[in-house]
C-alpha cells in the first residue's frame, strides 16, 4: 500500500469540510434570506453579503469529487452509481440554487424574483440535506456485493440515521448561515438574524449532539467518544451559548468548528473503510481497495501541495476584501433604471444596468 | 432502449449544453479582460462602457457553465462506474488537477471582479478579469487532456488488465491533446468574438450608440479573422494527427469504405452511409481527402471495410466502424460554416474599410445571425470527435458497452433524463431570453468629467 493512501483520504476529508465550513453559511443565507429581510431590497442586501464568495465556495466539492475521482475511483464509482437518483436531484438542488443568484436579479418584475427566492431557499435545505444523507450513508452501510457494486434500491439510502445526519447538517447551516448574517448586516436585519440564530441555535445544538451520539454507536469501535466526536459537543454547546451571550464571532467560530466536526466524525469514524456494506463486511468499501496506484497518487500530491495553500492564500484574500458589512439601504429601490441624474445626486446604490430606453431603439 | 443507449444520450445532452456555454465564457471573458486592458490604458469611456456591458453578458453565462459543468464531474461515477473504476487513476487525475489548479482561479476571481470595482485598485481589479480569462483557459486545458486520453491513450501500463499511469507527462503533451487544446482555444475566441460581432451589430442597426459599439464591432471583426483562420489550419492538423491514431474517426468522416489513395473529397454525397453502398458523389475534389488527412497530394486514407477486418483480428469480433453519417455531415457543418464564417469576417473587413461599416443593414442583419454558426460548429466538432471514437470509451482499451454502471437501472436512467431534459430546457430558455434582453439593453451611460475620479461601482445580485 502506498503511503500516499491515507494522505488522500485526509485530503478527502479536508475538501469535503472545507466545502461545508465555507457552503455552510451560504446554505443557510438561502434558506434565511426570506426570513431575514421582509423587503426586495433585503433580501437582494441578504444574498450579497456572500454573492462574491459562494461560487469560490461551491469549488470546494467540485474538488472533493475529482479527488475522490483520482484517489479512490471504486469509492467514486460505487457511492455515484449507487445513490444515481439522489445525487441527480442533488445537482438539480445545485443547479437551481446557482442559478437563482445569478438571475434574480435580472429582471425587474417581482413574479420573477418570487420565483427565483423560493428556488434558492429550497435548493439551499435540500443540497445539505441530500449530501448529509449521503456522507452519513457512507458510515450506516449500503448493500454493496463483492463486486464492490450497490444492489440497494432508492429507498435504502433513506435509513433513518441517515435523514437524521440530513436534517443535523441542515440545522447546522442554519445557525451557521444566521451567525454569519450577524457578522455581515446591519440594523434591521442584523437583529433579526440574531433572533433566527436564538431560535435556531437549541435545535442545532440537540441534533449535534444526538447526531455524534447516533454516529458513535453506529460506527461501533470504542466506548468512549472520540476527540472530534468531544470537540463537536463541545462546539456545539459553545455556539447556542455564545449565540444567547450575543457574542457574534465568537459565536461563529464555535459553529465554524461544530461544522467542521460534524464532517470530520464521519470521515474519523469511516477509516479505514470509505463505504460500509450492509450486505457483509467482508464486501466493505477500504482505502486499500478501492486507491489509485502509487504513481498518481504521487502525481497528484505534487499539485495539491502547490495549489491548495495558494487556493486558501487568494480565497482568504477575498474574505478580506469583502469584510465589510452589507446594508439594506444599498440596495433601496429597484436595481434599474437609474439615470445619470442619480449619478449627480450622489445616489448610493450601485447599478447594474443603465435605463431601457426601448424608444431610443427603434430603428431610425 | 438499453442502459448503454440511455447513459450515452444523457452525457451526449449535457455535455453538448455545457459546451454551448463553454466556449462563450473563454471568448468573452478573454475579451472583457482586452476591452478593460484598453480602458486601463487609455482612460476611454468608452471602453469601460464595453467592459461593463458585455462583462454582464460573460456573467449571465458563466452562471449556467458552472452548474452544467458540475453535472459533468458527476456523471462518470453516477453513469459510466465500470469505466471511472477502471480509468479512475489516469482520466481523474487531470479533472482533480482542473479543480485545484483552475476552477478555484476562475470562480474566486470571478467573485473578486465583478464586487470589486470599488475596492480594489485599478491595477489589481485589472489582473482579476484576467486571472478569470487565464482561469477559464487554464480549465479547458486540463478537460482535454483528460478527453484526449480517451481518444489516444498514452503514458501508461497495463497491469492485470487494467491501465496504469506511468507517465503524467505524457498525458499533458499528447500530440491529440496539444492540438485539440489549441482548437478548443481558438474555437472558443471564434465564439466569443463571434458574439460580440452580432451584439455590436444589433446595437447598430437598432440605434445604439456608433462610437462605442463601432469600436467593438471593428474590434471582434479584427479578432475573428484570425480566430477562424487559425480555428481551421488547427483544426486541420488536427485531423491527420486523428487520422494518425483514430483512422475510423477519418474513414467515416469521408465515407471512405474503400482504401484510396489519392483521395477526393466531397462536397455533398447522397447514400453512403452504410455497408458497402456506392454512395452518388455530387462534386468531387480530387486530393483534398488526402491533403486534409495525411498533408500528403497523393497521402493513403485506409477505408472503414480494410480497417474493420482489421480490427477484428486484433480485437476480436465485432463491428468498430462508427456512425458513418454523423461523421460525414459532422465534418462539413464544421468545414463549410468555418468558411462562411470567414467571408462574414472579410466582409466586415472590408466595410470597415470603405468607411460603410455601422450603416451597411445587409451586413449587419447577417453579422447578428452569424452568431449561430460558431455553436453550430462546436457541437459538430464534438460530435465528430466523441461519436468518431466509438465504439470505443477508451479507444483500443474499454469499449463504451462496458463502461456503464453496472446496477443503474433503465428506470433511474430514464427518470434522470427526463429530468435533466426539462432542467436543462427551462434554463437553456432563461438564460437565451436573458441573454437577448442584456444584449439589446443600452449601454451603461458615461461618467460625467467630476466622477471620473470616483470608483466604479461593483457589479451585484
Amino acid at each position: 500500500m502506498s503511503a500516499l493512501v491515507p494522505f488522500w483520504f485526509i485530503v478527502i476529508a479536508i475538501l469535503w469540510t472545507g466545502f461545508f465550513i465555507l457552503e455552510g453559511f451560504d446554505f443557510g443565507v438561502g434558506m434565511l434570506h426570506g426570513v431575514i429581510a421582509k423587503s426586495d431590497s433585503g433580501r437582494r442586501a441578504a444574498i450579497n453579503t456572500i454573492g462574491p464568495l459562494w461560487d469560490g465556495n461551491e469549488v470546494w466539492l467540485i474538488c472533493a469529487g475529482a479527488a475522490m475521482f483520482a484517489a479512490f475511483p471504486g469509492w467514486y464509482a460505487t457511492m455515484f452509481s449507487g445513490m444515481y437518483l439522489a445525487l441527480a436531484l442533488l445537482l438539480g438542488t445545485l443547479i437551481i440554487r446557482g442559478v437563482a443568484f445569478e438571475y434574480r436579479g435580472k429582471r425587474d418584475a417581482t413574479g420573477w424574483r418570487h420565483t427565483w427566492d423560493w428556488l434558492l431557499t429550497i435548493g439551499s435545505l435540500l443540497s445539505p440535506l441530500l449530501i448529509g444523507i449521503a456522507l452519513a450513508d457512507l458510515l450506516h452501510g449500503l448493500p454493496i456485493d463483492s463486486n464492490q457494486n450497490f444492489t440497494g434500491s432508492f429507498w435504502d439510502l433513506l435509513q433513518p440515521y441517515a435523514v437524521f445526519a440530513g436534517v443535523t447538517l441542515v440545522l447546522v447551516c442554519l445557525l451557521h448561515g444566521a451567525t454569519f448574517l450577524c457578522l455581515k448586516t446591519t440594523g434591521e436585519m442584523l437583529a433579526r438574524s440574531g433572533r433566527v440564530a436564538r431560535v435556531v441555535a437549541p435545535f442545532t445544538g440537540a441534533f449535534v449532539i444526538g447526531f455524534i451520539v447516533w454516529t458513535h454507536v453506529t460506527a461501533g469501535t470504542a466506548f468512549f467518544l472520540n476527540l472530534i466526536e468531544l470537540l463537536a459537543v463541545i462546539a456545539a454547546i459553545a455556539a447556542v451559548w455564545l449565540t444567547f451571550e450575543h457574542r457574534e464571532g465568537w459565536a461563529f467560530v464555535a459553529t465554524t468548528i461544530t461544522m467542521a466536526s460534524c464532517i470530520l466524525t464521519i470521515f474519523v469514524d469511516l477509516y479505514p473503510n470509505v463505504m460500509v456494506s450492509s450486505t457483509s463486511a467482508a464486501n466493505n468499501l477500504t482505502v486499500n481497495n478501492t486507491a489509485s496506484p502509487h504513481y498518481s497518487l504521487t502525481a497528484m500530491t505534487v499539485v495539491v501541495v502547490v495549489f491548495l495553500p495558494l487556493v486558501l492564500l487568494y480565497q482568504a484574500w477575498t474574505y478580506y476584501v469583502f469584510r465589510r458589512r452589507v446594508s439594506e439601504s444599498e440596495f433601496h429601490g429597484p436595481p434599474r433604471p437609474r439615470t445619470p441624474a442619480d449619478e449627480d445626486t450622489g445616489s448610493p446604490a450601485p447599478r447594474l444596468r443603465p435605463p431601457s430606453h426601448r424608444a431610443s431603439h427603434r430603428k431610425t | 432502449m438499453t442502459n448503454v443507449d440511455l447513459s450515452r444520450i444523457q452525457f451526449a445532452f449535457t455535455s453538448i449544453n455545457h459546451f454551448f456555454f463553454v466556449p462563450v465564457t473563454i471568448g468573452l471573458a478573454f475579451l472583457t479582460a482586452l476591452l478593460q486592458t484598453a480602458w486601463y490604458r487609455t482612460k476611454l469611456e468608452e471602453y469601460l462602457r464595453l467592459t461593463r456591458f458585455f462583462g454582464t453578458l460573460l456573467l449571465i453565462n458563466v452562471a449556467i457553465g458552472v452548474v452544467t459543468g458540475l453535472v459533468q464531474e458527476f456523471q462518470f461515477g453516477m453513469n459510466w462506474g465500470a469505466y471511472s473504476r477502471l480509468v479512475g487513476n489516469i482520466f481523474g487525475a487531470p479533472l482533480a488537477m482542473e479543480g485545484l489548479g483552475a476552477f478555484f482561479l476562475e470562480s474566486v476571481f470571478l467573485g473578486l471582479w465583478l464586487f470589486g470595482w470599488d475596492r480594489l485598485s485599478r491595477k489589481v481589479h485589472l489582473l482579476t478579469i484576467w486571472a478569470v480569462s487565464f482561469g477559464s483557459a487554464f480549465s479547458a486545458m486540463f478537460i482535454l487532456a483528460a478527453n484526449s486520453w480517451m481518444q489516444h491513450p498514452v503514458g501508461y501500463t497495463m497491469v492485470n488488465g487494467k491501465p496504469v499511469l506511468n507517465d503524467i507527462w505524457a498525458v499533458f503533451t499528447n500530440p491529440v491533446f496539444l492540438w485539440g487544446y489549441a482548437k478548443v482555444l481558438f474555437a472558443a475566441l471564434t465564439t466569443g468574438t463571434a458574439v460580440m460581432l452580432a451584439v455590436s451589430a444589433w446595437q447598430l442597426r437598432h440605434g445604439g450608440d456608433r462610437g462605442v459599439f463601432g469600436r467593438s464591432a471593428r474590434m471582434s471583426i479584427y479578432i475573428l479573422i484570425p480566430a477562424i483562420l487559425f480555428t481551421m489550419l488547427v483544426g486541420d492538423e488536427l485531423g491527420v494527427i486523428e487520422g494518425r491514431y483514430q483512422p475510423m474517426k477519418i474513414a467515416a468522416a469521408e465515407a471512405q469504405w474503400t482504401t484510396c489513395q489519392p483521395c477526393s473529397f466531397s462536397l455533398f454525397q447522397i447514400g453512403g452511409g452504410n455497408n458497402d453502398q456506392t454512395p452518388t458523389e455530387i462534386i468531387a475534389i480530387p486530393h483534398l481527402l488526402s491533403l486534409l488527412a495525411t498533408n500528403h497530394w497523393n497521402g493513403k486514407v485506409q477505408g472503414l471495410t480494410p480497417l474493420n477486418q482489421q480490427y477484428n483480428k486484433q480485437f476480436g469480433p465485432g463491428n468498430y466502424v462508427p456512425n458513418v453519417f454523423i461523421q460525414y455531415w459532422g465534418m462539413r457543418a464544421m468545414a463549410y460554416g468555418g468558411v462562411l464564417v470567414l467571408l462574414i469576417a472579410l466582409w466586415g473587413l472590408w466595410a470597415i474599410r470603405r468607411k460603410t461599416l455601422a450603416t451597411s443593414r445587409v451586413f449587419l442583419w447577417v453579422a447578428t445571425w452569424a452568431a449561430v454558426l460558431p455553436f453550430l460548429m462546436n457541437t459538430a466538432g464534438w460530435l465528430l470527435t466523441e461519436s468518431g471514437r466509438q465504439p470505443w470509451l477508451v479507444q483500443g482499451i474499454m469499449l463504451t458497452k462496458n463502461g456503464v454502471s453496472p446496477t443503474v437501472s433503465v428506470t433511474w436512467l430514464w427518470i434522470s433524463l427526463v429530468f435533466f431534459i426539462v432542467l436543462y430546457g427551462t434554463l437553456g430558455t432563461v438564460d437565451l431570453l436573458l441573454m437577448l434582453k442584456y444584449s439589446r439593453e443600452q449601454l451603461p451611460p458615461a461618467r460625467t468629467a467630476a466622477d471620473a475620479d470616483k470608483p466604479v461601482p461593483a457589479i451585484q445580485y
